[in-house]
Formats: C-alpha cells, structure tokens, sequence
C-alpha cells in the first residue's frame, strides 16, 4: 500500500470519527486543535484504524497514556528531557521537534497530527 | 429516580448481541410535555398534542441496551460509562402504544472501552400486520472509566450496574451476581 493510500484510508477514518470534512483532513492538521478530537475520538481512532487496516494496536501504542501524571516526566507545566526521551522512544511515529523547541504540557497533544497517523500505519504494515 | 429506559431484555449473546425492548405508555409524565397542545389566544385549537418518545430517550434506551452488552461481556467489573454518540439516525417517531426495540451488537471491545452498533425497530399494536420496522441506527462509544486515559481514579464500588439494572437483568431471566 502507498503512503498515498495510507492517507485516502487514515482521511476516511477521520471523517467517520470525528465528523469532519475530506478536506480539512490534511497532512499537517493536529487531531485536537485542527480536527476537534477529544479523549474518546482516541480510542475510537484506534479502533476504526484496526477495522480499516486489520491490525491489532496495543494500548498506548499509538497514543501515549499517563505521561502527565508522573512527575519525571512533567514538571512545572513542562515535559522533562526524560519525557522527551520517553515519547520519542514509545512513539517513534511523531515528529517532536516542534515539542522539544517549547515543551509546555499544553503542547503536547498538538504533536498528533494526520501525518502522525499515516506515518504510524505505514510502520505497522511494514512490520 | 429510576432512569430506566428498557423494559426487558430479550435475548443476550455473550460479547456480541443484546435485544432488549421499551413499551411506550402515557403514563410516562415527559410524553404530556412533549408535545403538548397549543392554542390561540382566542382558546382554539392551533395543534393538538402529539406525545412523541424523545430522540435522546430513545439514545439513552439504546445506550443502557449497549451498556448492559458491553457490562456482561467482562462481568459487570468495569464502569461502563457512555462516552460518545458515534452516529444516531431516527427516522419516524415512537408514539404510546408503540414498542421499541433495541439490538446492539458489539463492534469492537478493549481495555479502555468498546464500540457498538444498533438498530431501533418499532412496532406499533395498532398495526400488527406491519410486524417490526426499523427507524433507525445508534452507533455507541463506551469508556471503561477506571481505564481512563487522565489515570484519573474514581470510588471502588460500581455505580453504574445498580440495583435497577440487577432487578430488569432478573427479570429478564439473567443471572448476575453485582
């Protein structure tokens, strides 16, 4: 499958979740701030991502989980050097450079964008 | 209160199906509100009063139908809250005299909550050759709150299978032991 095809079926999924448009799913568009997600749109993401592509996601997989609540990683409204570190390793699929340039908390969701999505089925399919 | 809004489960498939079915009766004191008549200022009649099933009533219906499924799969351990209206489509309105009848079927099912998918058929008593008719389609998300992505931690004890949900389980002939 090309990355192409990867998109068209990641935009698909969007739309159905999230109610939006075909053509506000674009590359660069943050789930939360663009598209409007909220917590449950995650898990619905995740689940509508297994139907579409027929893999399995395990929890946290492709979304991080209980980052904010552990202080080595989140310190004065701020993600740490070590949970930096940690995202990037657990989730390899984003690109944290706008994150580790002004690491507030709030930023944080910002990072999952469509690119994100599309960059994190073209590993799987790979695997 | 007892915000109820199924009568009895009909037949339950363990992690797949639950039909439950909901009899619409006047005495259901929301159905003299909506819609009551209305009249003109000189006392004559502009529209009479339509008691109508509410579309979110009819939602909650389904939800508890779906909850129930998605509850009984993982024996009644997890608080399964209501999380998203994925889709909910109705196409003709539940009057009294109506029965509705809900089926969920579970779509997908993980750690942190469950998807289902459902139809809403209406049988109406007035008109029994016409048999079940489908008015719509309720699509369901549900979290399981104490796997709530914040970590946020909620009390032990499950308040979303109360004693209402025990008594319409066992009257339905289903044995739970919440």
């Amino acid at each position: 499958m090309t990355r192409n095809e990867i998109f068209e079926k990641v935009r698909e999924v969007l739309v159905e979740a999230l109610g939006v448009d075909d053509d506000e799913v674009s590359a660069d568009a943050s789930l939360a701030a663009d598209l409007g997600a909220e917590s449950i749109d995650f898990l619905d993401i995740v689940f509508q991502l297994e139907q579409a592509f027929g893999f399995k996601i395990e929890q946290g997989e492709l979304f991080p989980e209980n980052v904010t609540q552990d202080p080595d990683f989140v310190q004065d409204g701020m993600v740490t050097e070590k949970g930096l570190t940690m995202l990037r390793e657990r989730l390899p699929h984003i690109d944290f450079a706008a994150l580790e340039a002004d690491p507030q908390i709030t930023r944080v969701a910002q990072v999952f964008t469509v690119d994100a999505l599309v960059n994190f089925c073209e590993r799987k399919l790979a695997a | 209160m007892r915000w109820i809004w199924i009568d009895r489960v009909l037949e339950l498939e363990r992690g797949k199906r639950l039909v439950a079915i909901k009899n619409i009766t006047m005495a259901e004191d929301h159905l003299h509100d909506h819609f009551p008549e209305v009249r003109d200022d000189a006392g004559q009649l502009v529209h009479p009063a339509t008691p109508v099933m509410p579309g979110s009533l009819v939602i909650e219906g389904m939800a508890q139908t779906a909850g129930i499924l998605v509850g009984h799969a993982e024996d009644f351990r997890e608080k399964v809250v209501l999380a998203k209206v994925t889709r909910a489509t109705l196409d003709r309105d539940a009057t009294p005299g109506t029965t509705i009848r809900h089926t969920a079927e579970l779509a997908m099912h993980s750690e942190q909550g469950a998807a289902t998918k459902g139809t809403v058929d209406l049988f109406d008593h007035a008109h029994p050759d016409a048999g079940w008719v489908t008015i719509g389609k309720i699509d369901l998300m549900f979290s399981h709150l104490d796997q709530n992505i914040a970590g946020t931690e909620f009390p032990d004890h499950n308040f979303v299978f109360s004693e209402t949900f025990r008594t319409l389980l066992v009257n339905s002939g289903i044995g739970c032991d919440f």
